[in-house]
């Protein structure tokens, strides 16, 4: 099978489908045994569509994904399985296309927002990113903006403090924006590249804990000019339809400019990013592969689609 | 835009039943929808298939193509047959006859068996037991301080098992210890895990086999998708999970999650958390969930609640004041209290078929607990006459309020704002059949519909 993916296959790709395979539930893996038997017919455009659904694309999503295969199927004259097979992969493809996915990182000093739901991987998240930014030399600072869970802070500190990265916190229940401006004051006094917020989980049904997001949004633009230049919204790869409800609040209230998708190591894979991305303009960014503190990768379309298909040719 | 189950039935079977008469092809034509819609509520999709063909059936034997209103009987059946899927015996924490009993929390990263065990732990004390608490969570960083925070909070014991023999071996001394201090149940917390991996899965069961465990308990986030029943069925499989704990139930995910695991796996709901704290847990109801997941809201529970809440005293008399035109800014900030003792109004609203699209269109919720003091401060500061009659309140007594309440004056005007609208809100609402009314009202669907299942 060609490799569209141009060669570069990042590390975490590697490890997934192997995974999936010993599952025998690779979208890929089934459908090359539908395929096998034969033309496109109803009875396997409609398997593709389950297919598709239960890797949580969605039923509208994965209908328009399918409709798009027959129409190409016809268009190209697509016949043998891994003709078939290549069409829908370049269908999935191209719905992830042509977006900036880079993470932009210019202020003096930085500052990149953290949100979303409860235990979605924020935290963790912060912890890797800070583990990259110090890696790449530069000096980041994180600031403990959850103040409402118990023991938050103590898990950041355990997880970045080793990293040599320092942290910025308050008391528990402390208001988030104080911490977040004492963190920006401190950046800049320590002369720290980036500032890493990590938040309290909060459903995006909570108005007054939106709020509160906001208004820590609001104190970052306040006191640095074009920041936050990255608000990250973190999204549970095991999520699903909902996915697209926290996508649609969470933008609104942070001005989302990527989205990290968390717990790809897992046997979920998130398929709704294809309608968080079209809906809401909003590239993912990021994935999460693990809890330690370097399974943080660029999110690779390419990849991902295999990942979601499956596809050990590749 | 937030598509209900109910609108798109109602969508479907409108046009069904403005024909009147079913042919075959309508009926299939509906149940497409119905699978339609069970894949957006997160129902797994073998699942929502399988359930299609159940309604089939059931549809084509109960003679739902002669009837007259063909659409809401389809959709009655659909109702019918989620709940009795749903359902079942009721299930809830037993105590073993020979102490201590033992629950053993387990599910993936992020779920919430921390919370959850607290709040397990309050349901059981009080029962009238003296439960303890196990954190056997030694993976993820500070999650030993999280456990021992929260209990503390509400005087529940926590002890830390010793690992120099092994994670097992320690938590088998700690529930002895537990038992020796007098605990009779005891809750053990453990560690986030994929289903997927194998050396953590071998470590539950290692738990499992040195400890007695009464009750193997899977904590699910109702935000889960298709996977659900991958993860549940490998949990129970590798480990043995009797129930499930469905949290985050107070956001507005539909729930999938909880028919897809009781139709593949046999598992059935328990609990429910419907919040972060550690009061917020509530039994389960297989009419509301099924009702979550067709996306009616939850009116009985709303009923409930407000029975419940606000003693019969207080709404009488304010609603006498209310039918008396009487109403005064003194009830109002009561009236506001009584509506955050429902519970936050998200979760009100959420209860409420159409809750969400008003809270949207609304734009802001119910205040807060400190908002509500900013509010008493404000009307505080009123003398009795502007209590009563806040017309008359003009720019300069809006200063002098504000100046004694330390507020802003657009924090005054607001809540005069706020007032009034209440006020006029009320009026149809007043009366002695006004709570029924009131019901009445919510049960009606979205956008005029008629109720689409009668009671
Ligand atoms: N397998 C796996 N686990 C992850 C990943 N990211 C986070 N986790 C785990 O998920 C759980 C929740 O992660 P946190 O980072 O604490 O999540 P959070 O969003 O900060 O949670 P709250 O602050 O409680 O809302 C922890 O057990 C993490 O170790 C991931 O990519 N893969
Ligand atoms: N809104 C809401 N949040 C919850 C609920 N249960 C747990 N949480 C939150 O979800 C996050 C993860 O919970 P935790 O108990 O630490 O999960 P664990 O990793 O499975 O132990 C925390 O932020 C909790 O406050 C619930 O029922 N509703
Ligand atoms: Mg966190
Ligand atoms: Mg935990």
């Amino acid at each position: 099978m060609s490799d569209p993916g141009g060669g570069r296959r990042p590390r975490w790709w590697r490890r997934l489908p192997r995974r999936l395979d010993r599952l025998g539930s690779g979208l890929g893996h089934q459908l090359r045994a539908r395929l096998a038997h034969g033309a496109v017919d109803a009875a396997t455009l409609e398997e593709i569509f389950e297919l598709l659904v239960a890797s949580d694309c969605g039923a509208p999503m994965a209908e328009e994904l399918v409709q798009g295969l027959r129409e190409r199927a016809e268009r190209e004259r697509l016949r043998a399985p891994a003709e078939l097979l290549a069409g829908l992969r370049s269908e999935m493809e191209s719905k992830l296309g042509g977006r900036n996915r880079e993470l932009r990182l210019g202020g003096t000093p930085g500052v990149w927002l953290v949100a979303g739901v409860n235990g979605s991987g924020k935290t963790t998240t912060v912890a890797k990113l800070a583990a990259r930014i110090k890696a790449q030399g530069l000096t980041p600072l994180v600031a403990a903006g959850d103040t409402f869970r118990a023991a938050a802070q103590d898990q950041l500190r355990r997880l970045v403090e080793p990293l040599g990265v320092d942290v910025v916190g308050h008391r528990p229940g402390a208001d988030p924006a104080a911490v977040v401006y004492d963190a920006m004051e401190a950046a800049r006094a320590r002369r720290r590249d980036l500032v890493l917020v990590d938040t309290a989980g909060r459903l995006h049904t909570k108005d007054n804990l939106m709020q509160e997001l906001a208004k820590v949004r609001r104190v970052i633009a306040a006191s640095i000019p074009d920041q936050p230049e990255e608000s990250l919204l973190v999204l549970d790869a095991y999520v699903g339809a909902n996915a697209l409800a926290q996508a649609r609040a969470f933008s609104e209230v942070i001005g989302a400019t990527g989205v990290v998708l968390t717990k790809l190591d897992g046997s979920a894979r998130g398929g709704y990013v294809f309608q968080v991305e079209r809906e809401l303009d909003l590239p993912v960014k990021l994935v999460g592969t693990g809890e330690g503190s370097d399974d943080l990768d660029d999110f690779d379309p390419a990849a991902y689609v295999s990942a979601l298909l499956a596809d050990e040719a590749v | 835009m937030f598509d209900t189950l109910t609108d798109k039935l109602g969508v479907a079977f409108k046009h069904l039943t403005a024909k009147g008469r079913l042919t075959a092809e309508d009926v299939e034509a509906g149940l497409r929808e119905v699978r339609l819609a069970l894949l957006e509520a997160d129902v797994n999709y073998k699942v929502a298939r399988e359930f299609v063909e159940r309604v089939r059936d059931r549809a084509v034997g109960a003679d739902v193509l002669q009837s007259l209103t063909p659409g809401q009987q389809v959709i009655k059946l659909v109702f019918g047959e989620l709940v009795e899927l749903l359902g079942g015996e009721d299930q809830a924490l037993s105590y073993s006859p020979e102490p201590p009993t033992v629950v053993l929390l387990v599910g993936l990263q992020g779920a919430g068996k921390t919370t959850t065990a607290v709040k397990l732990s309050l349901l059981v004390r009080g029962e009238g037991h003296r439960p303890a608490l196990v954190a056997a969570d030694l993976r993820r960083s500070a999650a030993v301080e999280q456990l021992q925070i929260l209990a503390a909070e509400h005087q529940v014991p926590v002890l830390v098992p010793e690992t120099g023999r092994g994670l097992a071996h320690g938590v088998a001394a700690a529930v002895q210890a537990a038992r020796r201090q007098g605990h009779d149940v005891v809750l053990v917390d453990t560690s986030g895990r994929l289903h997927l991996d194998q050396p953590l899965m071998d470590e539950l069961a290692e738990i499992r086999s040195a400890v007695r465990v009464h009750h193997s308990l899977l904590v699910v986030d109702a935000m889960t998708g298709q996977e659900a029943v991958r993860v549940a069925g490998s949990f129970k499989e590798q480990v043995g999970v009797d129930g499930i704990i469905l949290t985050k139930l107070d956001g507005d995910a539909r729930g999938g999650a909880a028919l897809s695991m009781r139709a593949a796996i046999g598992l059935r709901v328990w609990y429910c958390g419907v919040g972060e704290r550690p009061r917020d847990l509530e039994p389960f109801h297989p009419e509301r969930m099924a009702r979550r997941i067709l996306g009616m809201g939850d009116v009985l529970t709303l009923i409930e609640r407000s029975q419940e809440q606000i003693s019969e005293e207080e709404a009488v008399s304010a609603q006498e004041r209310m039918r008396e035109g009487r109403l005064t800014l003194d009830d109002f900030v009561t009236q506001l209290r009584q509506l955050r003792r429902l519970g936050p109004l998200e979760s009100i609203l959420g209860l409420m078929p159409g809750g969400r699209e008003l809270m949207r269109a609304q734009g802001s919720a119910l205040p807060g607990e400190a908002e509500l003091r900013r509010l008493e401060a404000i009307v505080l500061s009123m003398t009795p006459e502007e209590r009563r009659k806040p017309e008359t309140v003009d720019s300069s007594r809006r200063r002098r309020i504000a100046r004694g309440s330390g507020t802003t004056p657009a924090e005054v005007s607001r809540l005069i704002k706020g007032f009034e609208q209440m006020r006029s809100m009320m009026k149809g609402l007043s009366g002695a059949g006004g709570r029924r009314r009131l019901a009445q009202e919510l049960l009606k669907t979205p956008r005029g519909r008629t109720p689409l299942i009668g009671g």
